[in-house]
């Protein structure tokens, strides 16, 4: 079985070969940009929003135990039921029991990212329960077999043509080259399943310590209707979701929306705080919220790199990151991709396996200026490199640095060091030194200088 | 206590024995506290009244301010028998009621009969509405005083009959009033509508009516 | 002022031309220039590797070796960015740590030196040709500057600056990077070197020396014709065409 890091070499240099879809990605993204832009501009002073988001997070994260405590006896009050799940397999057999216990058939998912990283959807099926993905994208990608590639657009890198092949194929559904009626498509197929469904699942955004709501945002409707037309609603979330107050909906549901969509607001933003009251005509008789740590908690104890906590989950730095536009979601080859996916993999899933994540980088930093939380991305990443620069041994890292320092720590053995690689360049470039063949492959360097700067100025005095 | 939360939460109070550092901020925290940083929504009702009409109309909602209830009662009617509508499910509200009842067509209450097969067989769901905020042109709707969940989600056409008195200027003013309308009884759903349904899934193109309502109509009785 | 160079150690072995230029331009500006030729390497590629301890010894070398400077200037956002926001804090903790807040506060990068230090913009040049210009992620995220080269290429008589979408777009070196996940750095420069080139401009300019290794390598072996040159040439080339 290949490692992850050996999936993650091929698979990028197949993505970053492809150009047209590198440039279809680009000019996917470039309304996102417009419209980003112009929403972000309607803030009398976006930058003391990140702050006021950045700060709602981190003293509810900071706080956990007691503001997640305090979440649960408000949310169990309201007539709903908390389990907590220690890891995937223990979350997934919550869940499994739960529709044992509700006699389920049919199950409609609304989008969840928690729910893809515990892999729920396989463990259903194994199980013989039909779940079938409500939101258009997952849809779509449930349809293809295939994770999602961006966890706020499961399929942006699919060209409408192949939407409408996989309709054909799997729905009878006639071709067609318009969005709105591949959409149409779905919508209709969706309908009946709302209703027919004995158990919705869903995610949460946020959990509301001091209401003990759970708070789902989404633009379709979907979650709406997977959380009021079957018996059951079961959600599950990360325990870092909680937040301490419902008045901090007012800074971070538009935040979510204009950094992770380009919008003001998000067309659905509902609090959920119990199943039907007695006294409402619909909804649910049973709310379950599963609570899942699956390593969240060993995130949390670095406090250096705690605040990765904090994300709301935007897609913001996926939305930025050169990484991701030119290797595109799937190269990651785990639930989270892009900066956020890079920084906390190798915590939730293991440095030694995963730390090449954070390898694929260039720091350039879009990320950190993009994060509305303010989570410090482009500097964890270099953090998650220097612990695994500790742990993980890497003996030609640890040779070549040695002896980059070794010479650097001479200046007479530097200054030589740089002629000999100047004068023999010629025969160089021929031969397998380390880095440079490959820089070769696709770079020229500039006209070897005869002398060196230091050279120069010591021949000339003055300049 | 189940042994999967002792464990959790121990992990929890273990891993936060060590303090992080506050983020780092741009701002002065005093500023921080106020929320004067989110969008404007005006000095005066006149221009937060305007922001309202504004935001609705790019979110292609329909937007119509009337003077009184027999206003909305001629409109809707009118544009029930323009687009057809026949079959109105609608819950019993002072506002709602006279409207649906005065279409021409098979108005139902939900609080008389209700199954999911006939809520999905309506053309319309007629609600009212817990307020309206002007920074977003957001509906806010409540599943105790807007007929449940289902109705202003599942039908392909949703119609809001509310006051202009319930209109608030921003978010904070309505998560203000929420906490004061519904403290220690939150209804089971609250639910911010902002625009009708829709999805950027394809190719990020913007397509109306996923699965939620493709038509929203806000009627603002004076 | 009495300005100490700090001169990246490739632009020491590759393109030395890109420290004289900046050596002539601050004399002209009345500045008495000195190199320390101890100097050698700011430590960045271990930093950048993770290889934190071997990074320690570089930057506590180079406190040594800048000790006496009154001001340290380097023609580089990268390697500046080492010296002054991240020795402060790979040596916190440390007995060094003081110094290297010392010497972060009186280090500066080129073109930052001039406008925010000297505050000079117009440094007297002419030059007849279009450029395009590069923010180095260093410069512009970490130094946060983006102005600061702006205000000098303005003030440049005949030069006529064009902008594109791509400006603050990373070109892919990343240091390391460009080798470890050449495939990916090549991606990257192929999208921004792309842009930059389409803008018919003569030159691409950065106060950054090795992005524009990065793009003028892709540049040449595309054989397109814009070619780079750090805003210290240029300058130089100006004083030199007044």
């Amino acid at each position: 079985m290949p490692d992850s890091k050996s999936i993650f070499i091929k698979e990028s240099t197949l993505t970053t070969a492809d150009g047209d879809q590198r440039q279809f990605i680009r000019t996917a993204l470039g309304g996102y940009y417009k419209n980003r832009d112009l929403y972000q501009a309607r803030y009398r002073n976006w930058e003391l929003a990140r702050d006021a988001a950045s700060l709602a997070k981190w003293s509810a994260v900071n706080n956990l135990a007691d503001v997640l405590e305090k979440f649960v006896s408000k949310f169990e009050s309201n007539g709903g039921k908390v389990h907590w799940a220690r890891d995937a397999a223990e979350a997934r057999q919550i869940i499994l029991d739960l529709l044992a216990k509700a006699n389920a058939k049919a199950v409609i998912k609304s989008k969840c990212m928690t729910t893809e990283e515990i892999h729920l959807n396989d463990a259903l099926e194994k199980a013989g329960y039909g779940v079938v993905e409500s939101d258009l994208g997952e849809f779509i990608q449930q349809l293809r077999g295939e994770a999602p590639y961006h966890f706020v657009f499961p399929c942006m890198h699919l060209k409408r043509e192949a939407i409408s092949d996989l309709f054909t194929k799997h729905l009878g559904t006639a071709a067609t080259d318009s969005p709105e009626e591949l959409t149409m498509i779905a919508r209709r197929h969706l309908r009946k399943l709302y209703i027919t469904a004995d158990v919705g699942i869903t995610g949460a955004n946020f959990l509301v310590a001091d209401t003990g709501q759970i708070s789902i945002t989404e633009n379709e409707g979907n979650a709406r209707l997977t959380a009021a037309m079957p018996r059951v609603h079961i959600a599950l979330s990360g325990i870092e979701k909680v937040i301490n107050t419902i008045d901090d909906l007012a800074v971070l549901l538009p935040m979510l929306a204009t950094a992770g969509a380009g919008q003001p607001m998000t067309c659905y933003n509902t609090l959920y705080a119990g199943p039907k009251k007695p006294g409402e005509r619909d909804g649910p008789e049973e709310f379950h919220l599963v609570l899942l740590d699956n390593a969240r908690t060993q995130l949390l104890a670095d406090p250096e790199q705690r605040d990765a906590l904090h994300c709301i989950r935007c897609g913001a730095c996926l939305n930025v990151c050169p990484i991701f536009k030119n290797i595109g979601g799937h190269a990651y080859g785990t639930t989270y991709q892009g900066p956020i996916g890079s920084v906390i993999t190798p915590h939730l899933r293991g440095l030694k396996d995963w730390n090449h994540l954070s390898g694929a980088s260039s720091l350039c930093g879009a990320c950190t200026d993009a994060c509305p939380v303010r989570i410090d991305l482009h500097h964890h990443l270099l953090q998650n490199r220097r612990n695994a620069a500790k742990v993980v041994p890497n003996l030609f890292d640890r040779v070549f640095h040695g002896t980059f320092n070794f010479v650097i720590q001479r200046p007479a053995l530097f200054s030589l060091g740089g002629k000999v690689f100047r004068k023999t360049f010629g025969l160089l470039k021929h031969l397998p030194v380390p880095y440079l063949g490959t820089w070769l492959k696709s770079r020229d360097l500039p006209a070897i200088p005869q002398k060196s700067f230091r050279e120069v100025w010591k021949d000339s005095k003055n300049v | 206590m189940s042994e999967a939360r002792k464990e959790i939460m121990g992990r929890i109070r273990e891993a936060l024995k060590t303090p992080s550092p506050k983020p780092h901020l741009k701002g002065e925290s005093s500023k921080v506290a106020g929320k004067a940083w989110l969008p404007e929504v005006g000095e005066t009702q006149a221009e937060t009244y305007t922001l309202l009409s504004d935001n609705l109309a790019k979110l292609k909602a329909h937007f119509h301010p009337v003077e009184n209830l027999d206003q909305a009662i001629s409109l809707v009617k009118d544009l029930a028998q323009k687009k057809n509508w026949k079959n109105i499910a609608y819950h019993k509200n002072e506002l709602v009621t006279p409207v649906a009842l005065a279409i021409d067509g098979n108005a139902w209450a939900v609080e008389d009969s209700f199954s999911k097969d006939e809520l999905e067989a309506a053309d319309v769901g007629m609600t009212s509405c817990v307020s309206i905020v002007a920074q977003f042109g957001a509906i806010l709707v409540s599943s105790e005083t807007s007929g449940g969940r289902g109705l202003s989600i599942l039908p392909p056409v949703h119609v809001v009959i509310a006051k202009a008195d319930q209109v608030v200027p921003d978010l904070a003013a309505c998560f203000e009033q929420i906490n004061v309308q519904f403290k220690g009884k939150m209804p089971s759903m609250l639910s911010f509508i902002t625009g009708p349904s829709r999805t950027g899934d394809i190719e990020r193109i913007l397509v109306l009516g996923a699965h939620g309502p493709k038509e929203l109509y806000l009627i603002l009785v004076r | 002022m009495r300005v100490s160079l700090f001169i990246p150690c490739f632009v020491d072995q590759l393109t030395p031309q890109v420290g004289l230029a900046a050596a002539k331009v601050l004399k002209k500006l009345g500045q008495e220039v000195e190199f320390n030729s101890s100097q050698t390497c700011c430590g960045q590629p271990s930093y950048n590797s993770g290889q934190w301890e071997i990074a320690k010894e570089g930057a506590i070398r180079s406190l040594e070796v800048f000790k006496d400077a009154e001001v340290v200037v380097g023609p580089s956002g990268s390697c500046v960015a080492m010296m002054k926001k991240f020795y402060p804090e790979l040596l916190h903790g440390t007995k060094y740590e003081a110094e290297a807040k010392r010497l972060s506060q009186r280090t500066f990068e080129f073109s930052d030196f001039i406008v925010s230090q000297l505050k000079i913009t117009d440094i007297g040049a002419t030059l007849n040709k279009k450029v395009t210009y590069h923010d180095g992620c260093h410069a512009l995220r970490e130094l946060r500057l983006k102005e600061e080269p702006r205000k000098l290429l303005r003030a440049v008589k005949g030069l006529e600056l064009i902008e594109t979408e791509e400006s603050e777009s990373c070109c892919g070196f990343g240091g390391l990077f460009s080798v470890k996940f050449p495939m990916i750095s090549t991606a990257m420069v192929q999208v921004k070197a792309g842009a930059l080139a389409r803008t018919g401009a003569d030159y691409v300019v950065s106060s950054d020396p090795s992005c524009l290794l990065q793009i003028g390598g892709w540049l040449s072996r595309e054989g397109k014709v814009i070619r780079p040159l750090h805003i210290a040439e240029l300058l130089a080339m100006g004083i030199d065409h007044a």
